[in-house]
């Protein structure tokens, strides 16, 4: 590798319409009236930064994006300050166009159906009581460290057949990734190397000993000709559903709860109508998208009226198109009955989230059991929330006093 | 007089979302990759009309018609 980038200092963001930038500490604690300062000035804006890079900020705009698959390539998925040389396999099929798109993503959704999510429920509702009674006779806690972040990353470790006393070592390659990777490449690339050792490793173990889970199911797997994946491929799926799996989740997790610590209104009815549950968590999802992708345009065409030019990337923010008043009536208001709601958290098109299933399923469980045992908490006022940068938002600190406030 | 309804899911536009399962279970099935088509023929039974609707406006690809007969 010759090109690794040093980290490079962003200056701070002054015009928001023509030199966007989602790293911007602005950004990351309040990004909402940002975007719709975006929408208002068009459909698609542009910025300088990150090399050239697009946003489109209306949910039409980014459906269109999302359904074009011919002008906009998912081989790079993160908008980052470099464009290192692509690699093979990076993290089918999130980073597959097609056609090599549609066999990869249908490998891996039979593990990933409602109703193999239904069977990880009781394991997942027993994960959250561990972790509650880890906290709750201390009268406050940090509910993102300590609750939000272990669910996703207890329940993939149970689902990929790796220890969930790994976790924090799951956390770590996360950050480094997401997060540390925008503007320092190194740190990318030792959390992907240090990835595939471990998974190696792992699929070692199970050449002489199969096991019954997501690791041995991708080693036994067959494409269309009756041939094993290769190697690289059966790594990059792995890794991918590592990634993709937690610090998402985590974010959709800690944001409802911040939401809910707030909102004594939404709390009470949730308890007194458990069945509303599944809509609030659509709603939150909305509200609170914790995912942005990426797009590389590779080949000139034009979206929602505006010229888009090959070479550039796209930061493609299922957040703030779920943020859309033409597509969201109160787009801005957090309405947990909301009975319309065609949001796109899990991406549209043919990229559509493979973990969606499991995500709500992990949320509702969640959000349940904790408020079966917490009915009431609030935000900790001698504490401050803090949230993630990046294309993952969610909160990274959130200090909670359980029980009903003084 | 009341009509009677049909729902169709487009499988060129299903990505898998399922919520139309999740909010109609009665209306809908899932293969084995979690993509949605209508049970049977897709007909509507008398009562579940409201959820013909609410799985159609919760669509986030629009691959679901609501037909009415």
């Amino acid at each position: 590798m010759s090109d690794v980038s040093q980290p490079v200092a962003h200056p701070p963001v002054t015009d928001w319409v023509n030199d966007f930038d989602h790293t911007d500490p602005q950004w990351t604690e309040d990004p909402f009236p940002i975007w719709d300062e975006l929408r208002a000035a068009s459909p698609v804006v542009h910025t300088e930064r990150f090399l050239g890079c697009y946003m489109p900020t209306t949910y039409e705009a980014v459906r269109e994006i999302a359904n074009d698959t011919e002008h906009f390539s998912s081989r790079r998925i993160i908008v980052r300050d470099v464009r290192p040389e692509l690699a093979r396999n990076a993290a089918p099929p999130i980073t597959s166009d097609p056609p090599e798109h549609k066999p990869a993503k249908q490998l891996l959704l039979p593990p990933f159906t409602p109703d193999a999510m239904k069977k990880l429920e009781p394991r997942m509702r027993a994960i959250c009581n561990e972790l509650i009674d880890g906290f709750i006779a201390d009268g406050k806690v940090d509910a993102a460290a300590r609750y939000a972040k272990y669910i996703p990353v207890r329940a993939i470790a149970h689902m990929l057949g790796i220890p969930e006393s790994d976790s924090d070592l799951f956390i770590n390659w996360i950050h480094m990734i997401l997060e540390l990777g925008i503007k320092d490449e190194s740190k990318l690339l030792q959390a992907v190397q240090e990835m595939s050792a471990y998974f190696r490793t792992h699929i070692e173990e199970r050449k002489s000993k199969p096991t019954d889970d997501l690791i041995s199911y991708l080693m036994n797997a067959r494409d269309k000709e009756g041939q094993p994946l290769e190697e690289s491929h059966v790594l990059g799926s792995l890794r991918l559903l590592l990634i993709a799996g937690i610090d998402t989740t985590w974010s959709a997790i800690g944001s409802s709860l911040w939401h809910l610590a707030k909102t004594p209104a939404d709390r009470e009815r949730l308890i007194a109508e458990p069945a509303l549950m599944p809509t609030a968590v659509e709603e939150l999802l909305r509200a609170y998208s914790p995912v942005t992708m990426a797009r590389e345009v590779v080949k000139d065409t034009s979206v929602s009226g505006c010229p888009v030019k090959a070479g550039n990337m796209v930061l493609l923010s299922f957040p703030a198109a779920n943020r859309d008043p033409k597509m969201f009536p109160d787009a801005d208001k957090v309405v947990i009955d909301r009975r319309e709601n065609r949001h796109a958290a899990f991406g549209l098109g043919i990229h559509r989230c493979v973990g969606s299933n499991l995500a709500r399923m992990e949320m509702q469980v969640a959000l349940e059991e904790w408020l079966k045992r917490i009915p009431d908490f609030s935000l900790d006022p001698a504490s401050t929330v803090t949230w993630s940068q990046g294309t993952v938002r969610g909160p990274r600190q959130l200090p909670i006093v359980l029980g009903k406030a003084m | 007089m009341t009509e009677r309804l049909r729902v169709h899911v487009d499988p060129d536009k299903c990505q898998g979302h399922a919520r139309c399962k999740a909010l109609a279970p009665e209306l809908f099935e899932l293969d084995e990759f979690g993509n949605a088509h209508e049970a049977g023929d897709g007909t509507v039974p008398p009562g579940l009309e409201d959820k013909a609707w609410l799985a159609k406006s919760n669509c986030p690809e629009i691959a679901i018609d609501v037909i009415e007969e």
